[in-house]
């Protein structure tokens, strides 16, 4: 275990450093100069000058990279020329909307997924199987943003139940607090997790049909254990490491999906934020969000690599 | 069968629109569905049927555009890392790896704020996101090739590994690859709807679903049935986009058909 996480952790870095580059090479090879695109074309000479002076862009790219990522494991960060603040002070304000949010979504996401796979593959081939597929293949097919106008549409235009959007914050003080908080994520959390619950109730059907075939099932059901039982405690358990792979890979879209998902909503999250950073053509909020969600989704694949190999060590021979 | 009316829709709006779909027509702004306009009006008075079958083409030609710099580039890479096999195919699946931390969305968030948003930077984000998909799907099926007998024939009369990846690999996982790229066709549209809706694909006056969609959005109150139909021309799409690859599936892998 000890020489698997090394080199997994070791392959984690080496991606998170390869991205890295990847999106600063992307922001120097633009046309024209950081500052310059920052502050349009309307800008003087002068501003232009200043700005440069204060991003430091005399100095060689290599030396700026390496502040940048010095400031990410400092904890350090620019300042925002659209919104004067570090960029380290306005993600860790917006996370407190975006991750909340994907943490919803993916706990409804797993509990409905689970749910419905595992019923329809013990229903093979029966109506409660056919009529799950059926759903899931219209869930696949539906964007995640639409759902969600149409979730808006119908419980905020027509019932008039939740607001159409916003969030009240979680302070009580601001006129929100905590169940206010929840309440505005719920319609955007069922929004996500509808559309990856479809994709992810297909794959724990398979994988839970696949396991079901083994002989090990064939014995527990010859010992007397029930069909209940043998699905939950011997199949389902088999069945998860497909699963979770699966749901590791999700994670990036789901990410993704918040992004959209939260200007559907106005939510003031991550999603937003790097929204409204490319209408202003702030780079550096741009270039600091992106990196944040490459880094999430890259820790979540490890997180997955391993509770795999812990659920499974012979994959440990056979990845590492 | 719907995969067939997408691609009808499109090639009926190249040669005739009930209406000009960019043609605003104030007086006759939020009509709802009726004789003249069908669908009805949208907050500028455009009639939405047209901007319906307009828009077709743009997600078409951006799900072909992003799909084939997906196939060229992916297929390309898979075949290589499949032939050379040790430390080419350790290195360009590690790229692979960088190239699924950025989902299509990001890419075109990053490159949005650096060349401005466009259709174009749509589709070089959607289509970069396809080349790592494309790239392990097509090194996965090839390795399955190599490993085969009519290979090691091939090489035991002599034939080099470029050869023989043209001529034996190439075609035998062509079929898989026709699959993934019917499955990559329908999320490019997905995409293509969702940075369209943020206003970072298709720009004015160019029709397209996802920005009818922000559009309805905001007219909510007044006229909801704008917001209805793009996300039902997005869902029609994608559903006969999938079911098509679940049919090629069963078509060109028997075996799977049986097994599910």
């Amino acid at each position: 275990m000890g020489l698997f996480f090394v080199k997994r952790l070791f392959a984690l870095l080496a991606t998170l450093a390869v991205a890295s580059c990847l999106i600063f090479a992307v922001l120097e090879l633009l046309p024209g100069n950081v500052a310059q695109v920052i502050l349009g074309d309307s800008a003087t000479a002068e501003s232009i000058a200043a700005l440069e002076q204060r991003l430091g862009l005399h100095r060689p790219a290599l030396a700026r990279y390496g502040d940048w990522m010095a400031g990410w494991l400092q904890g350090r960060s620019a300042v925002s020329p659209s919104y004067d603040t570090p960029t380290a002070t306005l993600i860790a304000e917006r996370l407190q909307v975006t991750v909340p949010l994907a943490l919803m979504a993916m706990a409804l996401t797993v509990v409905l997924a689970l749910a419905l796979g595992v019923y329809a593959a013990s229903q093979h081939r029966r109506w409660g199987d056919v009529g799950v597929m059926a759903l899931s293949q219209i869930g696949l097919a539906v964007p995640s943003f639409w759902f969600a106008i149409l979730l808006i549409l119908v419980f905020a235009v027509k019932l008039q139940w939740v607001a159409a959007g916003g969030f009240p914050g979680w302070s009580e003080t601001d006129g929100g607090g905590l169940a206010a908080g929840l309440q505005a994520l719920v319609l955007p959390a069922v929004a996500l997790a509808v559309v990856q619950a479809s994709v992810l109730a297909r794959w724990t059907r398979s994988a839970v049909l696949e396991v079901m075939r083994d002989d090990f099932v064939r014995t527990a059901r010859a010992k007397g254990l029930s069909r209940r039982a043998t699905l939950w405690r011997h199949v389902l358990r088999n069945a998860m490491i497909p699963v979770l792979t699966v749901m590791g890979l999700q994670f990036a879209f789901l990410l993704s999906g918040t992004v959209v998902i939260e200007n559907v909503f106005v939510l003031p999250g991550l999603g937003r934020l790097v929204f409204q950073a490319v209408a202003n053509r702030d780079l550096l909020v741009v270039r600091d969000v992106v990196l944040l969600l490459v880094a999430m989704v890259l820790v979540v694949n490890f997180v997955v690599d391993l509770l795999c190999a812990v659920a499974d060590p012979r994959l440990q021979a056979g990845r590492a | 069968m719907l995969a067939a009316l997408l691609i009808a829709a499109a090639a009926l709006s190249l040669v005739w629109q009930p209406w000009p779909p960019a043609d605003i027509d104030i007086a006759a702004r939020l009509q709802p569905p009726s004789a003249s306009h069908w669908l009805g009006t949208d907050s500028l008075g455009r009639d939405i049927a047209s901007q319906l079958l307009v828009g077709a083409q743009t997600s078409i030609a951006v799900g072909v555009l992003a799909v084939a710099i997906g196939l060229g580039a992916g297929v390309a890479l898979g075949l290589v890392a499949a032939a050379r096999g040790g430390w080419a195919d350790e290195w360009l699946m590690r790229v692979a790896d960088v190239g699924f931390a950025f989902p299509a969305l990001l890419s075109a968030v990053l490159l949005g704020a650096v060349y401005g948003p466009g259709i174009a930077t749509g589709v070089v984000a959607i289509g970069l996101f396809n080349v790592p998909v494309f790239a392990r799907t097509t090194r996965a099926a090839a390795l399955g090739v190599w490993s085969r007998e009519y290979v090691l024939a091939a090489r035991a009369a002599g034939l080099g590994p470029w050869r023989i990846t043209l001529d034996h690999v190439l075609p035998n996982v062509a079929s898989v690859l026709i699959v993934q790229a019917t499955v990559q066709f329908s999320t490019a549209i997905i995409a293509e709807a969702a940075l369209g809706y943020l206003g970072l694909g298709a720009q004015p006056p160019r029709p397209s679903w996802g920005r009818m969609l922000s559009e309805a959005q905001a007219q909510m109150f007044q006229a909801p049935w704008l917001a209805v139909y793009p996300g039902t021309a997005i869902a029609l799409a994608v559903l006969g986009l999938n079911l098509l690859g679940d049919g090629l599936r069963d078509l060109l892998d028997p075996r799977l058909a049986h097994s599910r």
